[in-house]
């Protein structure tokens, strides 16, 4: 009597899997994803900066290059308790939120525009880095040989630039090659573009034509080891051309290390322009970077601490909310790999 | 092994070469001159300084002066002159010649000072700023590791991930002025600006007395700059030791009834570290060259500040020099690590 109930249930419990629903590999990462609070918190956090950034006109109440010279290093009255040191010089306004800084500019909208600027490099540093990294990498490891020989040979060698130095050397050469361009030349249009953008155009193009290289020795590596699979021989066998392989069979199956990594990048091209602003070759004033404002408040941390310790701030969260996503995204696409790196 | 080393000698000069010829074309190529004034200089001053400098040659010519004059050792019967053009990184006595090497020239900056002046007076400052981060890096980061991975998915392992977060999110731009501003000004524990030890240095590098003045400068700045590094040690450390304590030999060792803490000690942490240490080298380099911000941030007298304002002054054998000696370092670094991985694990042999 028992023997046929067990066959039975055995039976259900198999029609059970097999109408469970297939997971993709991306909707199992996204699951596991969800589950990741810290990357989830990451996330929000990015996705509401981003929302500062594109409304950073309405959030602001001032704008930002708008100097009051009487409102020169005034804080709030909260401000005190919070640095009690400033009781005995600070001139109070309720006028600005987090204070005035040395030319009267209102802090807090200057945090606000500035979202602008170290948001869309952490957008366009991994899209530079990953259209010439990818290209370079995919190239070099599909075809191999001597090709692949010569082109990692040139990836050692810009290995061996110090990196912060060339970008350094690099912004020297832009921002003077570009000064006083003649209207009407190629040099003209490019200089106003970069006016335009802030100076952010050659902040691009610096941490893009230093960051690519990492991530072409990835994409190598996971090219040349997908290269020798079955199924890339199994499409080959059926004629598939060589971008085919490459597009539809290589790519697909390598893109999530490379999001992986090129997520953990993007704090390091936060903290590069952070940095060229603040030695002063990054944005072109007025126009807001949290790099600068640090700089600039650097100068007067002894007696204005404020006009240092907010800007620090929003770049720390900016920097917690990508790595935390970073990490998560690893963890969900590759479990494995939990804690490494 | 002596091959494989011989190879990548011949490498690493092919690296400087071409590294000396992007940075030379590259620093040409940004308009402008050294002696470009607010009030321009007569021309007659200007091409007298030109002459002195050898601008006035052709650029192929200028640049074949320099690797002359830096990688070509010279040999002479006479002691140095002491000069600004006589003024070699590289001097020993070998008998009674004298064995020069690497000049690597003139600053414009100053009549009397030379590129080597600055190394010698400035670089010793960033190496050991670099080396008091790469131990700060060590002594956070390795013991954070190690217990994050013995006590897995416990509050220790929660606790050392989440300061390696906050290591990798809070970098010295960040976190330098925040120092300041605590332990500096507020609680005066200590000095928020400058460096403890002053020109000259015992073998070129070492402050003459490491006491209490040293590192009371140089704590704060070694905390900022080592402190994103130790997170990189500690997931580093954190991985391997959890790879290597599921190995085979970790249960033979368990097996045969061995001490859990020698287990550990003798078996699991001597053979997890191995890629803990062979990333010291690359991180070194990274540290002594990567030092510009905490230099900026600290007012330190180290190699950054010159290299940020050679540029602006198009100041070219400081550029030059700089950039080449920092890839110097992390070239010589990369070729340690390789070295030393062969050595710690005899499976890895290079033809």
């Amino acid at each position: 009597m028992a023997q046929p109930v067990t066959l039975d249930a055995r039976a259900h419990d198999k029609d059970a899997l097999l109408t469970t629903k297939r997971e993709s590999l991306w909707q199992d990462a996204l699951r596991r994803l969800v589950r990741n609070r810290a990357a989830v918190v990451g996330g929000v956090i990015i996705l509401m900066l981003y929302l500062m950034a594109i409304f950073a006109d309405k959030i602001a109440p001032y704008p930002y290059e708008k100097q009051t010279l009487v409102d020169q290093n005034k804080v709030p009255a909260w401000m005190l308790k919070v640095f009690p040191t400033m009781q005995p010089y600070a001139k109070i306004s309720d006028k600005y939120l987090l204070g005035a800084d040395y030319v009267g500019r209102d802090l807090f909208s200057r945090i606000v525009y500035g979202t602008r600027v170290s948001l869309t490099v952490a957008l366009i540093g991994p899209l530079i880095s990953l259209i010439i990294g990818v290209t370079y990498g995919s190239i070099s490891g599909y075809f191999g040989g001597r090709l692949d020989n010569i082109m990692m040979r040139i990836v050692d060698v810009l290995y061996a630039f110090p990196g912060l130095l060339f970008i350094i050397l690099l912004m020297a050469f832009f921002r003077s090659t570009f000064a006083r361009p003649e209207p009407g030349t190629f040099t003209y249009a490019v200089s106003q573009l970069d006016a335009r953008l802030g100076g952010m155009l050659f902040i691009f193009i610096g941490i893009g034509l230093t960051a690519w290289e990492t991530m072409a020795r990835l994409t190598r590596g996971q090219v040349l080891s997908m290269r020798e699979k079955e199924f890339i021989e199994a499409a080959r066998t059926i004629g598939a051309t060589d971008l085919r392989i490459m597009f539809r069979h290589i790519l697909p199956n390598i893109v999530g290390p490379l999001v992986v990594a090129e997520t953990l990048a993007i704090p390091g091209y936060i903290t590069t322009e952070a940095f060229l602003s603040f030695i002063g070759l990054g944005v072109n004033p007025p126009t807001p970077s949290w790099g600068s404002m640090i700089s600039e408040g650097a100068q007067v941390i002894r007696t204005y601490p404020n006009q240092t310790i907010f800007p620090a701030l929003a770049l720390a969260i900016t920097m917690f909310a990508f790595n935390f996503l970073g990490d998560g995204l690893r963890d969900a696409l590759d479990p494995r790999l939990r804690g490494t790196q | 092994m002596g091959r494989y080393i011989a190879r990548r000698l011949i490498y690493l000069l092919v690296v400087l070469f071409v590294v000396s010829a992007i940075t030379f074309g590259l620093m040409h190529a940004v308009p402008g001159g050294p002696f470009d004034r607010e009030k321009a200089l007569p021309p007659e001053i200007i091409e007298n300084l030109n002459r002195r400098y050898h601008l006035d040659e052709p650029l192929l010519m200028q640049y074949g002066r320099y690797l002359y004059d830096v990688f070509i050792p010279r040999i002479s019967a006479t002691p140095p002159k002491g000069s600004v053009d006589d003024d070699f990184l590289i001097t020993v006595k070998l008998g009674n010649v004298w064995f020069k090497w690497m000049n690597f020239g003139p600053t414009y900056s100053s009549r009397s000072r030379t590129v080597n002046d600055i190394f010698r007076q400035q670089l010793p400052v960033s190496a050991q700023l670099g080396i008091m981060a790469l131990l700060v890096a060590i002594i956070i980061g390795m013991p954070l590791g190690i217990l994050a991975a013995l006590k897995q998915n416990t509050i220790f392992d929660y606790l050392g991930m989440s300061v390696a977060i906050f290591g990798v999110s809070v970098p010295v731009i960040i976190l330098g002025p925040i120092m300041i501003w605590i332990f500096g000004v507020t609680l005066k524990w200590f000095p928020p600006t400058g460096w403890g030890a002053k020109p000259p240095f015992v073998l070129g590098i070492f402050p003459r007395e490491l006491g209490p003045e040293f590192f009371r400068y140089a704590i704060m700045p070694s905390v900022a700059l080592g402190l994103g590094s130790s997170a990189i040690i500690a997931r580093l450390t954190r991985a391997s030791l959890l790879q290597t304590m599921r190995e085979d030999y970790i249960r033979t060792a368990r097996a045969k009834g061995l001490r859990e803490s020698l287990v550990i000690v003798r078996h699991a942490l001597k053979n997890s570290l191995i890629p803990v240490v062979t990333i010291l080298g690359p991180l070194f380099a990274a540290l002594v060259t990567g030092t510009f911000v905490t230099e900026v941030t600290f007012g330190i007298p180290g190699m950054g500040r010159y290299f940020v304002t050679s540029i602006t002054n198009r100041d070219y054998p400081v550029i030059m020099g700089t950039i080449l000696l920092y890839a110097l370092i992390l070239v010589i670094a990369n070729l340690v690590v390789d070295i030393v991985y062969a050595y710690l694990d005899p499976r890895i042999r290079y033809d």
